[in-house]
């Protein structure tokens, strides 16, 4: 036998060829930080070498809004056309369901039209659910929205759903004319996917600002925010559903001579309508996360309430506003949901207009009915005030009486894990050569993906540095990192819980769900209230929210462990024990890892929210940059947030998919 | 039995006439699948093997296809699974851009023509069955038939009333207002046929329409397609893998194999001469009484041995079984013009039966 080259260096480094890698690395690592006098500049980025890459964001930001000019007229002039536009959406939208509108007469006088009426909204409401499900989710959608009206919440939550009714639609047209058109040009669809990437992962906050330079403040730019934030799941939803109708349906449509056009409208977007459906409930969802966070900028609405009561520490309002989003969110989700499943019912033909759109006209009658009659009667129109109650009172009351009671335990968990364990890893952490760690990074990124996938890792961790928010980012890492942790230590063990028993299964998928559908926000409610402020409150409140997709992608990892494996283990005399530790968990564990991703997203834009309870990290600069209205800091240090979540995005991906193929999963 | 009759009511007479001038021709149809294949296809100095593209990375999906399909004939392409029925088929109605080659279509080169003229052959005069149906689930029975109408503009009203006699010729009437998923496999797919047709298309392409459905529900499906094909005498090109399908419909059948045609003739041409082994293979387990007609097996007219009775000499076996068994003489065998050409022995009918090699 003859050995070759390649022979040769197979037998010096054999398998264990990654190992030597790392171990290079490692040492390398290791090295540059107890050497750091020779290298200072590999270890800690000097401040000097700092890419003032924030100044010329805001200087060009500037340049955009005062000076660029695009021929006929100037950007400025541009968006601000954009704004009144959407102003007019939104202003017909608030008034018919908050504000009402009013008609000047001559001379001072004018007539008062109130807004639609809490009776009429309600029952047309409720009757909807009653025909696109049944009985049961009327019921569901009446409490949610008596809740709104009796805890006298009613008025915010309007301001909340004009949002929303504007910002649903174009969302949806948006997304999907967007995602039409890459469907065409495959080169249009390869271009945005990056922004759209972008568009998801850096936080809102972060663009909170130079969407008020373009848009003017109020409700337009809360709304423009939200749109950023709604558009980019409609598109890959709809790409997704386009790709997923049959070759057969398209072959049809173009054996029938449709021409382009037609194949899309009326073949591909038809067929592809349940699908298309799940992303209209995504964008709902998310409007209504971001209708509440924007709400800071002046939206008004629920979520400027619970901003309100937080900041006074009004616990019981704070709770009853928290619980009004809750189940506007829940409502609005099951309504949507039960439309996405529902088919098209035979109907007879040849019925004239008003026999064949029955719900419709039913539901204007009673609108129309209901208004004229709440000019007679204020109470139907406006729910009465003096009938409003509010638990305002025990939700004080018990809070005051667990941090009476439980003070000392709480207090006392709270600093010893701060103490032992939070500050060691973030001291850790932020003393690692960020040199060091990029290399770790590119080095990961070989194994994972090959070169392409090292160098993106690397530059993203590098332009981290680069602007010099290497620090911040560490502190991310390290809130992000423990936070993971924590709910995978948590969520791992009811995943394999309710993998193993149908009824868990039952109960905790209506429980997450649920948690699901609830928005950011709310999640930092009890937090504050039972913790204060701090690292330790920001991590519960990311545990919190976070927790969900770990569960779930536990659950379904270890029930798609295919029967045959199980049983050929159980023939073979494994306990159950066993069976769980051998068998399920390793096949399951690249499923598990796209769970552990999705948490690792949540995280991060929940950590975002949580600078309002005062982190140190990137989020906090960001949120600083807000309130100060500096353009440039903040898209720079929302860029690093985006960049941390598509380097772990694309890092645990690449993982997955290589571990699936290895098992032969996918 | 009803079926037999349908099958021999397929007379091979009426279609001589019109041979000449085929519906449908392929010449040296190519099509392969992969990165660069046409550089590949001209760069080679003569035709590659199938086994020849796979080293190069490329899937010969179709290879080297010619041939005609002539007016009102059912004209059956078989083959395993992955052999290039479907793409062959799709060539031909240029869902599927060929490699290279030519198809002609009613003397058009279908190849050159403008994507405009494409659509309105489309519209007029072509028609396809697909295995899943391909129903548009969103609409209803009515509305699914007369998509193809809608497709050109052709207004509500006038549209849904042209089409109700295409549903009640499938069996549907009464359910012109169901969608699809109220449907059993059968009425949809008779949906998908009814719909096919509502143009009045001149050639009808079927990929495995009854494949999806019951072997019970099948057999139904196929009697209904011979009547169907009885009135409408449309040309046929009908995919299908099953063969017991293949001989009942078929006025020929096309085998396929690794993307070429191996050989094209009458079922029995394909029992009595397969081309090849694996024509041979294919062949094998067909019921010979149904393709085998008696001219395959007679003898020449002994004048010794009484005749009683006679036989056409294009019968299938199958159907002279009970007259044979009937009596010990042999059967005088007819031609077209009632003389006397050769005689059939109970022996030999009996050799077939028992699937014993018969001779040529
Ligand atoms: N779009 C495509 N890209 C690449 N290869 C393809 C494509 N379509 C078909 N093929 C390949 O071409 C070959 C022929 O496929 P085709 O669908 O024509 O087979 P078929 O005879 O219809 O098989 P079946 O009986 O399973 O329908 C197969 O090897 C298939 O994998
Ligand atoms: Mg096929």
């Amino acid at each position: 036998m003859k050995a070759g080259p390649s022979d040769l260096m197979g037998r010096l480094f054999g398998r264990r060829r990654w190992l030597i890698f790392w171990m290079t690395a490692l040492a390398f690592t290791v090295g540059l930080f107890f050497f750091r006098d020779i290298a200072p500049w590999a270890v800690e980025y000097p401040r000097a070498w700092v890419v003032p890459l924030k100044f010329w964001v805001s200087d060009f930001m500037k340049w955009l809004i005062n000076e660029a000019d695009l021929g006929l007229f100037t950007f400025k002039e541009f968006t601000r056309s954009i704004s009144w536009v959407l102003n007019w959406f939104l202003v017909t939208a608030h008034g018919i369901f908050a504000g009402g509108a009013k008609i000047p007469l001559n001379g001072d006088a004018f007539f008062q039209i109130a807004p639609i009426s809490w009776v009429a909204l309600i029952s047309v409401l409720v009757l909807s659910a009653y025909w696109i499900r049944d009985i049961g989710l009327s019921i569901l959608v009446g409490c949610c929205f008596l809740y709104l009206a009796v805890f006298g919440r009613w008025e915010s939550a309007m301001v909340t759903l004009s949002s929303i009714v504007v910002a649903v639609p174009l969302g949806v047209a948006g997304g999907l004319l967007l995602a039409v058109i890459s469907y065409r040009h495959p080169w249009f669809g390869k271009a945005i996917s990056p922004v759209l990437d972008l568009m998801q992962t850096v936080p809102v906050f972060a663009y909170l600002v130079p969407v008020l330079f373009l848009f003017g403040f109020g409700p337009v730019a809360a709304m423009t925010a939200t749109l950023i934030y709604a558009v980019p799941p409609m598109v890959r939803c709809t790409l997704v559903a386009l790709e997923q109708v049959s070759t057969e349906i398209v072959e049809f449509g173009r054996m029938t001579g449709c021409s382009r056009r037609q194949l899309m409208w009326k073949v591909m977007i038809p067929a592809a309508r349940p699908t298309l459906l799940v992303g209209l409930n995504q964008v709902i969802m998310l409007s209504l996360n971001m209708v509440i966070i924007a709400s800071m900028i002046g939206a008004g609405g629920l979520g400027y309430d619970v901003l309100h009561a937080l900041r006074r520490l009004a616990i019981g309002e704070g709770v009853e506003a928290g619980v009004a989003i809750t189940l506007l969110a829940i409502a609005l989700d099951r309504l949507s949901q039960a439309y996405a499943v529902k088919r098209p019912v035979q109907m007879e033909k040849g019925l004239g207009f008003i026999r064949s759109h029955p719900h419709l006209l039913t539901a204007l009658a009673i609108i129309v009915i209901l208004s004229v009659i709440g000019f007679f009667i204020p109470a139907i129109s406006h729910y009465p005030k003096n009938l409003t109650i509010t638990t305002g009172d025990f939700w004080e009351k018990m809070i005051t009486w667990i941090n009476i009671n439980f003070f000392d335990i709480i207090d006392g968990t709270k600093a010893w894990l701060l103490i032992h364990i939070l500050i060691p890893v973030k001291r850790f952490l932020i003393a690692l050569p960020w040199m060091g760690v990029v290399g770790l990074l590119g080095l990961a990124g070989m194994q994972l993906g090959g070169w392409r996938l090292s160098l993106l890792v690397s530059l993203l961790a590098a332009f981290i540095a680069l602007t010099g928010n290497w620090e911040k980012a560490m502190i991310t890492t390290y809130l992000i990192g423990i936070s993971v942790f924590v709910a995978s230590v948590i969520g791992m063990p009811l995943g394999v819980w309710a993998a193993a028993s149908n009824r868990v299964h039952r109960v905790i998928q209506v429980v997450i769900d649920t948690l699901q559908t609830l928005p950011a926000f709310v999640y930092l409610i009890p937090v504050v209230m039972l913790f204060r402020v701090g690292d330790f409150s920001a991590m519960i409140a990311v545990v919190a929210y976070s927790l969900v997709p770990v569960i779930r992608y536990t659950d379904h990892g270890i029930r798609q462990v295919p029967p045959a494996m199980i049983e050929a283990a159980t023939v073979s005399g494994c306990t159950r024990r066993q069976i769980l530790w051998k068998v399920k968990l390793p096949l399951a564990i690249p499923e598990i890892m796209l769970g552990v991703n999705q948490t690792i997203m949540l995280g991060l834009s929940m950590l975002v929210i949580t600078a309002l309870v005062g982190t140190r990290d990137l989020g906090q600069e960001v949120y600083i940059a807000l309130t100060k209205a500096d353009t440039g800091r903040g898209l720079v240090a929302g860029l690093c947030v985006a960049f941390i979540a598509i380097i772990s995005d694309r890092l645990i991906m690449a993982w997955s998919m290589e571990r699936k193929k290895l098992l032969g999963l996918s | 039995m009803a079926t037999t009759e349908l099958t021999s009511n397929n007379p091979r007479s009426d279609i001589t006439p019109q041979a000449n001038t085929p519906k449908i021709v392929c010449k040296d149809v190519w099509k392969v699948f992969g990165d660069k294949a046409a550089r590949f296809l001209a760069g080679h100095p003569s035709k590659p093997s199938y086994d020849e593209l796979t080293e190069a990375g490329l899937i010969g999906a179709v290879r080297d296809v010619s041939l005609k399909i002539h007016q009102s004939e059912i004209f059956v392409i078989m083959g395993l699974s992955g052999s290039g029925k479907s793409t062959l088929v799709r060539c031909m109605s240029r869902l599927i851009e060929p490699t290279t080659g030519e198809i002609i279509f009613d003397g058009l080169d279908l190849l050159k023509i403008k994507a405009k003229d494409l659509i309105e052959i489309r519209r007029h005069k072509m028609g396809m069955v697909f295995q899943h149906f391909a129903l548009l689930p969103h609409l209803t029975v009515v509305e699914n038939v007369a998509f193809p109408l809608e497709v050109q503009g052709v207004d509500r009203a006038t549209r849904e009333s042209s089409v109700l006699e295409i549903i009640e010729l499938v069996g549907l009437k009464g359910r012109e207002n169901y969608y699809p998923r109220h449907l059993s496999g059968g009425q949809q797919q008779r949906v998908g046929i009814a719909r096919s047709l509502a143009v009045k298309p001149e050639i009808w392409f079927l990929d495995e329409p009854f494949s999806a459905l019951d072997p019970l529900i099948r057999r139904e499906m196929q009697d209904e397609f011979l009547r169907l094909q009885n009135l409408l005498r449309k040309t046929i090109v009908f995919i299908t893998h099953d063969f017991d399908e293949a001989i009942r419909l078929a006025d020929r059948i096309a085998i396929m194999k690794d993307g070429a045609v191996i050989q094209i003739g009458t079922p029995e041409e394909l029992v009595l001469s397969p081309a090849n082994d694996h024509v041979a293979e294919f062949t094998r387990e067909i019921p010979r009484p149904k393709v085998l007609s008696v001219s395959a097996i007679m003898t020449p007219p002994d004048d010794r041995a009484t005749c009683v009775g006679s036989v056409p000499a294009d019968w299938k076996i199958e159907a002279l079984v009970a007259r044979v068994f009937e009596q010990d003489e042999p059967l005088a065998v007819t031609d077209t013009e009632d003389k006397v050409i050769g005689q059939v022995s109970r022996d030999a009918v009996l050799d077939v039966l028992i699937n014993k090699r018969t001779p040529k």
